[in-house]
């Protein structure tokens, strides 16, 4: 597979690590009432859709972005990818 | 019809003309005791021990394309029961001797062939670590034994033991394991469950569940709704995909799986083979094969076919054991869908519902579990109460932190 | 012997005679020959055995889709098992044998399993041999394992050496017949960085074997050139002996490219093949077609071929299979090869068409009406035909040509998933949807049978691959006939009529599959194997699949096919594995001290792809025991250094990098004064334990992380998952330092008076107390880094210095500790002496130890938020009954207490009910003077002292021990503030 790194352009997947779904970026609020019952859903529950599927990738032999790829599990098909700290900040996180 | 040495004398002196079709091509009935999701090994497994061992009626096993036609059909075909942690190995050692009584029991020659599974080390931790499971496996009544690098050298003398990047350093075996053909395993317990009425109906798909007030009532199918009292769910690979119709999430990620096999060779490779310094293992099939697969692709996939780095990673690591191996020739390679759940360890457990029992997450090990796995899905659904070798296969595990992590890689499903 | 089939004419090179052997007799052929094509011209057709019945066989074919004509290839280490005759290009010396033989080819004494056929149907093995249980393994599967198999190996070491390259290009092409030199010209001419790729040795596809002229030219010719303009191009390469064997993700094909396989030998460094990987933007698919066979009794006799293959002999290799031959078909083609036979002398004895329309000739006789049956025991005599009146007639021949129609190869629009839809007219499968992205097809691979309609595909598809505008390049004039064709499977009425060559699959096997229930297409591909050979159904499935559509009532394209699965063809396992075996098989990391402890003898050990001193052998010392208790016991009493470089360092800078700290460790570090050291304990979000190991503050800004060695790139990789997915807005920085720096430790009571010489500031216990860090310069001036920590629990300092420095520093150390006799210790005796002082190692952090596990509960905050903080916290890993690291000790002092070995109550049981803990790290103390280990035992924290059996029944242990503390060294410290 080809990841088009949005600083470095198109990489062979080969160059990188796989983690997981991108909702991996919304680490729960440990200070919650529901913590623990939001940490299992958050450590251990996934979609893991037959198609579309945000996903973490490393780009561990390169410039060690962790980037949010958004790729077809059916077909392979990659339609997007971003920067994993930007998309974190997008939805929010910060500190 | 049993078949028998008499049988195929028989039918050889008069044209084969008394063969029958190994199993019906029933219509399906509007509604069953029991539904079995899923005509994989595991679905019809379970399907065979509930009319068999417990004795039901009216089960019905529904396939949305061909019996065997998942991973009970492109895996490596090994068995073995060679397991570290209490949850895991008696469930496998009853697997193991279930494996050993099976064609006699289901009268179909599965070619389960003891030949012997035989994991190599390569350094001083490592070895520390097999010596704890051999130890866990005697102890849980398995059999395991340390092979010295010169014993496993008179079984494999072409094994890489001069110029290896990672020096052999004794392996560990365990003589009952091996290798058994997959396709007939499910071949074997369809014709079984088949002939003690059970409905095996292919070409029909689950398309949703009919759930109300928090109990689960039937199928909805590509060939119309089905009713049910009890509907078990054995589709590992599309776990999460046929869940979703009744809103669960799983503890699942679906990746996929690649093996191989060579042309066929003279025998070369008496038993089963894997590395410990990186990810290949092999054993050769009765036709002369080479079979061998190495690690998942890693990525989230229901495509059943993987890429070329690990094709490349897979054969490096033959190569690296085997140097000989490089004038085979590979001749196919294929994948697979493998639930990966997410300490590596499946689940046979009832869900939320009412009246649905759930079976999957066997990760790249489900082939070897078949029987056991059929056996204490089978119990579970006829007596609603877990299998004394089960028990630790539960939903809650996670949430509870009662995890059962073989390989210690934690909650990253493709690190299993 | 002659070459008496050797006919005038063809693409090889006469001037050049090659002699070869083939089961030990000795032939001649020439430069441009095929194994198969020299052994037919020399008259021979039997070549190999069938792998069930062990029939004997000549080729079906000329090419790679070839399932009988399979030899073993080359003598010694070189040996090639399965190599197909007819692709294996002659080279001077050749050496073949035959396979799946017992005795010579021509007896082969296995033979009898035809004989036994009845007894031997589809799926016989399912229904017996099951009685009795035990005599599978025994009886039954060796002989079925020995009578299996085709070729062998030579087990021997493969001596060649394989290599890996990447390429780039706009346009793939798939294939070198007229589609692909079309497309290729077109593009080319464009500019357009081009690759065209052929498993052939000589481009030109079927124009190399048929005798029509483009234009002025023959096809060959207009080939040869084309190839030669082509050549010129510096945007276009040419790859010939190169097969793509399969589409993957994103535009990736894998290609091999066979280097030297047409040679004795690889030329001196050069490899035998190379696996390329080719990214493309687009790709061309013009692989063509493969003719398939029809199937009538004993259809499988050496001389039977494919008609096209006929033409490939004769007119590429100037090879007549025989001077008498008969053709069976069911379309245009089986004239066509009867015209070029008879244009080349050999006398066609009839042409059997199914057809009642069948074109007539002056030429040769034609008869409508089937094949029924064939005789000669190792090669064709005659055979038997069934006229359409009912009436019989026997044809002498020594050959005969089966034409049923082509199968555009579709195999690679396939690879993704895409499946074929059913053509009528060609009565075939073409390319349906879900091509692999960018591929178009182009010619007969795309169901464009006749030359110019691949010469004008070819064309077009380049032009619209790559949005070319203008007109198409003139081509050539071509035939351009239509496909006449009447779908013809199999003779009706027949018994024993071969689909599957090399797997013994004949159409009463469809039959009784069918009768038995295995219906689906893949059932009855795994229930009779058929397709699953080494051609993998090129030349069979066809026929099988019209089999089971006729009894199951149904239309082909209803049954489908199986799926087509990479490689294209069986690929060497070598060129996957490329250079990585032996000792290539990982890249090898060397420690900056690796030259210096090679000079003082050092035996090293793989340590991830680390290698690491493990102990240092002196004059006299006779086990490796002897060395690792001196330098223990060394260290202990003077100084020792150890090289400890291959620990993971992390560099933490930036005003929140005590922040971020104090999320990825579970104990608490935004309190940690500058200059100071503190050990780290960090989880995994699940609450297990990930890693250990110390940060130490050398500013208000800037931490050094260190890891253990094995989890160097797991640890840097989770930080920074937590850096940029959870903490985005930190300003923190990581950068792992791990090749930057050579760290080394320094230890024993010794270890400041060995350091004072070579660091620049006081380092006494005042000012650089236990646990202390700083910045400093060593040998006057050089930047370094100092602790003050220690893994053995003596007084120990750790210093580095960038990596450039290591060398010379060792030899410092080493210089400046001579008056103490500091000892280099390697990984053995660091091993020990952690273990006399209870520090967790890999071991111990294996994957499922909680904090808790290790006696290090309380570190986990609860004041804070920290990675893997709540999850810690659930009910399943804070049972009473937990595991706790123990130490262990036997009561004998002489007895082992071995690593892997399981804790047993002192009395009762011994099974895995009873389980009680295991050992994780164990060794000899030369300071206690027996072994000692470390173990997890079930609420081992309130057990110590008590007595317990330790049992390894794998390797025959079972003793009396004790349990302790782990901390068997110095428990309260004092050693390590000294």
């Amino acid at each position: 597979m080809i990841i088009n790194h949005p600083l470095l352009g198109p990489r062979d997947s080969a160059e990188f690590t796989y983690m997981g779904d991108a909702r991996l970026i919304d680490r729960p609020d440990a200070g919650s009432d529901t913590a623990a019952q939001d940490f299992y859903d958050y450590g251990y529950l996934r979609d893991n859709p037959a198609g579309w599927h945000e996903e973490l990738w490393f780009h561990e032999a390169g410039d060690r972005s962790w980037l949010v790829v958004t790729r077809n599990t059916l077909t392979h098909e990659i339609s997007d990818v971003k920067l994993a700290r930007d998309v974190a900040r997008s939805r929010g996180r910060k500190l | 019809m049993r078949f028998s040495g008499l049988r195929v004398i028989k039918e050889a002196l008069t044209g084969h003309k008394g063969w029958t079709p190994a199993w019906r091509e029933p219509e399906p009935q509007a509604r069953y005791d029991i539904i079995i999701i899923g005509g994989g090994g595991h679905g019809l497994a379970t399907a065979y021990y509930l009319a068999k061992e417990f004795k039901q009626k009216r089960i019905a096993v529904l396939e949305k394309g061909w019996i065997g036609g998942g991973n009970v059909g492109r895996n490596t075909t090994i068995i073995r029961s060679n397991y570290l942690l209490d949850g895991n190995e008696p469930f496998y050692e009853m697997s193991l001797k279930l494996w050993e009584g099976l064609e006699q029991d289901f009268n179909f020659n599965a070619m389960v062939s003891q030949r012997g599974i035989l994991n190599l080390i390569h350094s001083d931790a490592q070895r520390d670590a097999f010596i704890r499971r051999g130890n866990a496996m005697i102890l849980n009544g398995a059999d395991a034994e340390m092979l010295t690098t010169a014993q496993i050298k008179a079984r494999y003398p072409f094994l890489n033991t001069d110029d290896a990047r990672f020096p052999i350093k004794g392996g560990l075996a365990q003589h009952r394991g091996g290798t058994v053909r997959h396709d007939a395993v499910a071949w074997g317990y369809a014709r079984g469950a088949d002939s003690l009425g059970v409905d095996i109906i292919q070409n029909c798909e689950v398309t949703g569940f009919k759930i109300e007030n928090g109990k689960a009532l039937g199928v909805d199918t590509t060939r119309g709704f089905i009713g049910a009292a009890k509907i078990g769910c054995a589709v590992a690979g599309s776990s999460s995909r046929l869940m979703a119709h009744a809103n669960m999430r799983l503890p699942i990620e679906s990746h996929v799986l690649q093996a191989f096999v060579s042309e066929g060779l003279k025998p070369v490779l008496p038993g089963v083979v894997t590395f410990g310094a990186g990810h290949f293992y092999v054993s050769q099939s009765d036709k002369g094969g080479l079979v061998f697969g190495g690690d998942i692709d890693g990525y989230n996939s229901y495509a059943q076919r993987g890429n070329l780095p690990v094709v490349e990673d897979v054969c490096e690591g033959g190569m690296a054991i085997f140097p000989a191996f490089g004038r085979a020739r590979l001749l196919r390679m294929w994948g697979g869908i493998m639930d990966m759940s997410m300490d590596g360890s499946p689940i046979i457990d009832k869900t939320h519902i009412d009246g649905l029992y759930f079976n999957g997450g066997w990760c790249y090990g489900g082939f070897k579990a078949t029987p056991a796995s059929g056996m204490c899905f089978a119990h579970l659904l006829a007596r609603d109460a877990p299998h004394p070798n089960a028990t630790a296969y539960r939903f809650d595990r996670f949430e509870r932190g009662l995890l059962i992590d073989e390989k210690g890689m934690g909650n990253q499903p493709n690190l299993h | 012997m002659t070459q008496k089939n050797r006919l005038a004419g063809g693409q090889i090179n006469r001037a050049k005679t090659h002699k070869f052997m083939f089961d030990g007799k000795h032939y001649t052929g020439h430069a441009g020959d095929t194994l198969a094509s020299a052994l037919l011209a020399n008259g021979v057709r039997l070549m190999g055995r069938s792998f069930k019945y062990h029939r004997p066989r000549g080729p079906l074919t000329a090419g790679s889709e070839e399932p009988n004509a399979l030899v073993e290839l080359r003598g010694g280490a070189r040996q090639e098992p399965n190599t197909r005759a007819t692709t294996a290009e002659l080279y001077d010396g050749l050496l073949a044998r035959s396979q799946n033989r017992i005795g010579s080819l021509r007896f082969d004494l296995l033979a009898v399993n035809d004989r036994l056929s009845n007894f031997l149907t589809a799926g016989f093995y399912y229904k017996t041999f099951m009685w009795p249980a035990a005599f599978w393994e025994k009886v039954y599967e060796p002989i079925i394992r020995h009578a299996a198999g085709l070729g062998s190996l030579s087990l021997k070491d493969d001596p060649d050496t394989y290599d890996k390259g990447f390429l780039h290009c706009d346009l793939l092409i798939i294939g070198a017949g007229p589609a692909g030199l079309a497309a290729a010209l077109t593009a080319g001419r464009a500019g357009l960085d081009v690759i065209l790729a052929d498993e052939d040795f000589r481009m030109g596809g079927r124009l190399n074997s048929e005798t029509h002229s483009l234009g002025d030219q023959s096809g060959a010719d207009w080939a040869a050139a084309t190839v030669e303009e082509l050549a010129s191009l510096p945007n276009v390469r040419l790859m010939a002996r190169t097969t793509i064997i399969g589409a993957f993700d994103h535009g990736i094909y894998g290609a091999v490219e066979r280097v030297s396989d047409h040679m004795h030998t690889p030329d001196a460094g050069k490899p035998r093949q190379i696996l390329w990987r080719i990214y493309t933007k687009r790709t061309i698919l013009a692989a063509g077609a493969i003719e398939r066979p029809v199937a009538f009794e004993n259809n499988d006799r050496p001389g039977i071929m494919l008609g096209s293959a006929l033409r490939t002999y004769a007119n590429r290799y100037g090879v007549a299979v025989d001077r008498r031959v008969a053709i069976f078909t069911n379309n245009d083609d089986g004239h066509r090869t009867a015209a070029d036979l008879v244009a080349k002398g050999v006398k066609i004895a009839a042409v059997v068409d199914v057809r009642e329309d069948a074109p007539r000739s002056l030429d040769y006789e034609v008869l409508h009406g089937e094949i029924k049956d064939t005789k000669g025991r190792l090669g064709l005599t005659f055979a038997e035909v069934r006229l359409a009146d009912g009436t019989m007639r026997t044809l002498e021949c020594g050959a005969l040509g089966l034409s049923g129609g082509w199968n555009p190869n579709v195999h690679l629009t396939c690879h993704q998933r895409g499946r074929p839809t059913w053509n009528e007219t060609l009565a075939a499968f073409v390319p349906g949807g879900m091509l692999p992205a960018g591929m178009t097809v182009a010619g007969a691979a795309n169901g464009d049978m006749s030359t110019a309609a691949a010469l004008r595909g070819g064309a077009k598809a380049a032009q619209n691959a790559m949005d070319l505008k203008g007109k198409l390049p003139s081509l050539p004039q071509a035939e351009d006939a239509p496909v006449n064709l009447k779908p013809f499977w199999y003779v009706e009425g027949c018994n024993r009529a071969w689909l599957d060559q090399q797997n013994d699959v004949t159409v009463k096997d469809v039959k009784l599959s069918h009768q038995e229930g295995y219906r689906s297409v893949e059932h009855l591909k795994r229930y009779t194997t058929l397709g699953m050979a080494t051609d993998q159904g090129k030349t069979s499935n066809m026929g099988g699949l019209a089999i089971m559509a006729e009894l199951a009532g149904k239309a082909i394209p209803e049954v489908g096919t199986t799926i087509f699965r990479p490689p294209y063809t069986p690929t060497a396992i070598g060129v996957f594995g490329g250079r990585h075996r032996g000792k290539d098989f990982h890249p090898t990391r060397l420690t900056p001290s690796h030259t210096w402890a090679e000079e003082q003898g050092a035996v090293f050990v793989e340590v991830g792809n680390w290698l690491r001193a493990q102990w240092f052998p002196r004059t006299g010392e006779t086990t490796w025991r002897e060395s690792v208790d001196r330098e223990v016991l060394a260290t202990r009493t003077s100084v020792g250094v150890c090289d400890v470089t291959t620990l993971g360092k992390i560099d933490v800078q930036g005003t929140d990098a005590a922040a971020f700290l104090n999320k990825v460790y579970c104990n608490g570090f935004a309190k940690l004064p500058v200059g100071r050291v503190r050990y780290g304990l960090m989880l995994r979000e699940d609450g297990i334990v990930m890693d250990d190991g110390t940060a130490a503050r050398l500013a208000e800004d800037h931490f050094v992380v260190t890891t253990t060695t094995a989890n160097a790139l797991p640890v840097y990789r989770h930080m920074e998952f937590v850096r940029q997915c959870l903490f985005p807005d930190m300003d923190v920085q990581l950068i792992s330092t791990t090749e930057a720096w050579a760290q080394y430790a320094v230890a024993g009571p010794n270890s400041r008076k060995v350091l004072e010489q070579i660091v620049d500031r006081d380092i006494s216990n005042d000012a650089f107390p236990f646990m202390a860090c700083a910045n400093v310069t060593v040998c006057g001036g050089l930047r370094a880094r100092l602790f003050r920590i220690s893994f053995s629990g003596e007084l120990a300092f750790e210093i580095a210095v960038p990596m450039a420095y290591g060398d010379a520093l060792i030899r410092r150390i080493v210089e400046a500790g001579a008056a103490f006799d500091i000892t280099p210790y390697g990984t053995e005796a660091l091993g020990v002496m952690r273990m006399e002082k209870g520090h967790a190692a890999g071991n111990e952090l294996n994957g499922t130890t909680t904090a808790a596990n290790l006696g290090m509960g309380r570190m986990v905050s609860t004041a804070k938020d920290s990675i893997g903080a709540i999850l810690s916290r659930r009910e399943g890993l804070n049972r009473a009954d937990d595991l706790r690291q123990v130490g262990i000790k036997p009561v004998n002092p002489r007895d082992p207490v071995p690593a892997g070995a399981h804790l047993m109550n002192e009395s009762g049981v011994i099974d895995a009910a009873h389980d009680q803990g295991y050992v994780t790290s164990a060794c000899y103390s030369p300071n206690l003077g027996h072994a000692i280990a470390l173990g997890f035992l079930k609420d081992g924290a309130n057990r110590m002292g008590e007595r317990m059996r330790l049992v390894s029944p794998l390797t025959g242990v079972n003793v009396d021990v004790e349990i302790t503390s782990p901390h068997f060294i110095d428990p309260d410290g004092e050693r390590l503030r000294a």
